[in-house]
C-alpha cells in the first residue's frame, strides 16, 4: 500500500518535471504562454503579482496628476492632462484583464490593494506641489515606464505581452507632453523655470528607484529572467533611463540634482551617484507622504460606488428576466 | 447578491472589409453598458467602425491538450496549399 | 460686448463649466469603465467650449480662447446655474447630466441651421458628441431608477433637488429674440414640448415621477449664479491669475 502511493507520488513528481521542462523549452524557444497552457505556479503567481502591481499603479498614478485636472492653466493643457489621466485608467484596465486571464478576479486585486497586500509604484506616494509636476511625472516618471514597458513588450505571458504592446503605442505621447511641459516652463518667466528646476529635483531621484532595488538586492529577478517574464534586469533599464534622459535635461537647460552624475567614456554611459534605498524601502513600506491618502482615495471611490454597481446588477437581472 | 462583475470580451472591427479583432475585455452588467464600455475603453483612438461584444461565458475554446488531435491531422494534407501542384512551365494566371 | 460674442459665450460657458464639475470625477469613478466614461464627456464637452471661445475670440478680436475661459469673473460667466452645481453621489451628477444632454441635444440641432456658418457648423459636430452622452446619462436613469431600492430613492432625489435649475433652458431674453431674429440664434421656448417628450418618456421607463415645474432659478443669462460658480473660478483660473506674465 504504502509503496503505491509513493510510486503514485514519484509518477506525479515525474509528471510535473516533465510539464515544467516543456514549458522552460517553449520559453527558451520564446513561445508565448497563453491562459490555458499548463505552466508552473510560481510563473503564475509571478505574473499575478507583477501584472495587478503594474495595474494598480496605472490605477493610483491618476490621483498625483488628477489633483491638477482642475487648475489646468490653458484649456489645451486641460485637454491633454484629462487624456492622459484617462488613459492611465484604460491601461490599467488592459492590464487587470490581463491579469484575470490568471484566475483572479479584478475584486480581489482591489481587496488586495486596500489591505495592502498588494503594492504600487511608490513613486504615486509624493505629492504635486506646483504645475511643473505635471511635465516631471509626463516626462520622468512616464519616460521611466516606458523603458520599463517597452521591455516587456516581450515579455513570455501573451496576455501582458499583448496589453504591453497596447499601452506602449499608446504612451508614446505621455512623455512627450510631460517634456514639453518642462520645455515650456524652462524657458519661460523666473518663476516658471523655478518651478520646472524644483520638480526635477524632486522628481529625479523618486523616478530612478522606480526600476525597484539593485540586482544585488533583488531576490526575484532570477526566476522572472528565467521564465522571461522580465527581460531586462532592474539596473540595465535605469542605466537605460538616464542615459536617455540626461541630454534631455540639457537641451533645456535645467540640471539634474545629483554632483556624481558623469560620462563614463569606458563604458558608453552615464555614472550616477548613490541612491538612498532607506528612503525607497521607506516609502515602499508604507511611509511615503502621500501613502494613506491615496489609498483612502481608492476605497473612497470603491466604496462610494457600491450602491451604483449594485444597482447595474440589479437592473441586468430585471433585464434579463424580461427577455 | 453576487458582486462580481459580468466580464465582456470586446472585438472591434478597424473598418469595414475588415474582420473583428479581439482586443481584450470590459466589465458591464447590460448589454448597452459593455457597448459602451468598449466603446469608451477601446476606440478612444478612432480605432473602430464596429464592436462586438460577448459575456465572456459564452466563449467556448479548445484547450492545449486538444492542439494535438484538433491541429496537428491538417499537417500532412499538403494537397490543400496550391505549392503542392506540379505545373507545366510556362503555365499562367493560375 | 458684442451680441453674438455674449450669445455665443453662453453656450460656451454652460460646456466649460460642466466640463469642469465632470473633470472633477476623474479617479473617483463608482467603476474603472465609468470613470472613463466620465472624462470622455468631459473631453467632449471642453472640446465644444474650445471651438465656441475661439470663435468668440475672433469675433473679440483681442482675446483668445484661453483669455476668456481664465480671465473673467463670475459676473462674466454666463452659463446655465445647473452646470455649476455640484457633482454629489453618482445619481446627482447623472440627473444633471442627463436634463442638460436632452435639452442640449435639441438646441444643438437647431443651432446647426443656424445661418452663422461657424456656429452651425460647431453644432453639426456637437450633435454626434451628445447623442452618445444621452445615450449615456439615460441608460443611467433606467439603471438607477429601475435597480435597487436604494438607488431608486436616491436617483429620484437627485432629479427632485435639480429640477429648479431646468426653468433657465427654456428663458429667452431679449438677445435671444434678437438672435432669433437674425436667424443666428434658436427659439429656446420652443423646445420645452419636445424635451418634455424626452424627459416624461426616460423617467416614466425608469419608473420614476417627474418632479413638479414649480419654482424656477434663474439669472444667469445676466452672469448672476450660485455661489458655487465663484468657488470653481477660483480653482479653475487660479494659475494664469496668478503669474499673469507666464505662458504655459
Amino acid at each position: 500500500m504504502k509503496n503505491d502511493i509513493f510510486s503514485i507520488n514519484l509518477q506525479k513528481h515525474n509528471y510535473l518535471n516533465m510539464q515544467e521542462e516543456i514549458f522552460q523549452d517553449k520559453i527558451n524557444a520564446e513561445k508565448k504562454i497563453e491562459p490555458k497552457d499548463w505552466m508552473p505556479d510560481g510563473y503564475r503567481s509571478h505574473l499575478i503579482r507583477q501584472i495587478s502591481q503594474h495595474a494598480h499603479s496605472e490605477i493610483i498614478g491618476m490621483q498625483p496628476e488628477g489633483n491638477w485636472i482642475t487648475r489646468a492653466p490653458s484649456l489645451r493643457a486641460k485637454m491633454i492632462l484629462l487624456a492622459k489621466v484617462q488613459d492611465e485608467a484604460g491601461h490599467g484596465l488592459y492590464l487587470y484583464s490581463a491579469c484575470e486571464t490568471l484566475g483572479v478576479t479584478r475584486d480581489e486585486l482591489n481587496k488586495q490593494l486596500h489591505e495592502g497586500k498588494a503594492k504600487y509604484s511608490s513613486i504615486f506616494n509624493y505629492p504635486t506641489l506646483s504645475w511643473a509636476d505635471m511635465g516631471a511625472i509626463g516626462w520622468l516618471v512616464d519616460g521611466a515606464a516606458i523603458v520599463n514597458q517597452v521591455s516587456l513588450q516581450k515579455t513570455s505571458y501573451g496576455p501582458y505581452s499583448r496589453g504591453m504592446i497596447k499601452i506602449c503605442k499608446e504612451e508614446s505621447f505621455h512623455q512627450r507632453q510631460g517634456y514639453e511641459i518642462m520645455a515650456h516652463m524652462a524657458n519661460g518667466t523666473k518663476e516658471q523655470k523655478e518651478m520646472a528646476q524644483d520638480a526635477l529635483n524632486r522628481f529625479w531621484w523618486p523616478s530612478i528607484m522606480m526600476f525597484g532595488p539593485q540586482d544585488s538586492d533583488s531576490p526575484r529577478t532570477g526566476n522572472a529572467m528565467k521564465w522571461k517574464i522580465k527581460r531586462k534586469t532592474n539596473d540595465e533599464l535605469r542605466q537605460n533611463f538616464i542615459d536617455k534622459t540626461v541630454a534631455q535635461a540639457e537641451l533645456i537647460g535645467l540640471k539634474i540634482p545629483d554632483p556624481d552624475l558623469k560620462w563614463n567614456e569606458e563604458r558608453g554611459s552615464y555614472d550616477f551617484g548613490e541612491i538612498d534605498w532607506e528612503e525607497f524601502w521607506n516609502v515602499v513600506n508604507g511611509n511615503g507622504p502621500c501613502n494613506e491618502q491615496r489609498l483612502e482615495h481608492h476605497k473612497k471611490a470603491h466604496t462610494e460606488g457600491e450602491w451604483v454597481r449594485e444597482a447595474a446588477k440589479a437592473y441586468a437581472k430585471k433585464q434579463t428576466h424580461n427577455e | 447578491m453576487n458582486k462580481a462583475a459580468t466580464i465582456w470580451e470586446v472585438f472591434i472591427q478597424s473598418k469595414n472589409g475588415l474582420p473583428h479583432k479581439h482586443v481584450g475585455n470590459v466589465h458591464a452588467e447590460d448589454k448597452e453598458m459593455a457597448l459602451q464600455n468598449a466603446r469608451d475603453l477601446y476606440t478612444r483612438r478612432n480605432e473602430g467602425s464596429c464592436i462586438w461584444v460577448v459575456k465572456s461565458e459564452h466563449i467556448v475554446s479548445s484547450v492545449p491538450e486538444d492542439e494535438e488531435s484538433f491541429f496537428d491531422p491538417a499537417n500532412d494534407k499538403v494537397y490543400r496549399h496550391p505549392t503542392f501542384y506540379d505545373l507545366p512551365d510556362g503555365a499562367k494566371h493560375i | 460686448m458684442q451680441d453674438l460674442e455674449k450669445y455665443i459665450l453662453r453656450i460656451a460657458d454652460s460646456s466649460l463649466i460642466l466640463s469642469h464639475r465632470l473633470s472633477e470625477w476623474c479617479s473617483k469613478g463608482p467603476s474603472l469603465e465609468e470613470d472613463i466614461a466620465l472624462s470622455n464627456i468631459s473631453l467632449d464637452l471642453l472640446g465644444q467650449a474650445n471651438s465656441l471661445l475661439e470663435y468668440c475670440g475672433k469675433i473679440n478680436g483681442t482675446k483668445t480662447a484661453d483669455d476668456l475661459a481664465f480671465k473673467r469673473g463670475e459676473r462674466e460667466f454666463f452659463n446655465f446655474q445647473i452646470c455649476e452645481q455640484e457633482n454629489g453621489h453618482f445619481g446627482d451628477t447623472i440627473a444633471r447630466q442627463f436634463l442638460f444632454d436632452s435639452f442640449t441635444l435639441l438646441f444643438f440641432k437647431k443651432l446647426s441651421e443656424s445661418k452663422d456658418e461657424i456656429l452651425s457648423a460647431i453644432a453639426l459636430k456637437s450633435i454626434k458628441e451628445i447623442n452618445y452622452h444621452l445615450r449615456h446619462s439615460s441608460n443611467w436613469v433606467l439603471r438607477l431608477g429601475d435597480g435597487t431600492a436604494t438607488s431608486k430613492e436616491k436617483i429620484q432625489n437627485s432629479f427632485n433637488k435639480i429640477w429648479k435649475y431646468t426653468g433657465e433652458f427654456f428663458e429667452m431674453d431679449q438677445l435671444d429674440l434678437k438672435m432669433l431674429d437674425l436667424k443666428i440664434g434658436v427659439n429656446n421656448n420652443q423646445l420645452k414640448k419636445e424635451w418634455d417628450i424626452i424627459v416624461n418618456d426616460t423617467l416614466k421607463k425608469a419608473k420614476l415621477n417627474r418632479p413638479e415645474d414649480g419654482f424656477m432659478m434663474t439669472g444667469s443669462k445676466n452672469g448672476i449664479h450660485t455661489e458655487l460658480l465663484g468657488k470653481i473660478l477660483s480653482e479653475m483660473q487660479y494659475i494664469p491669475r496668478a503669474y499673469p506674465d507666464a505662458k504655459w
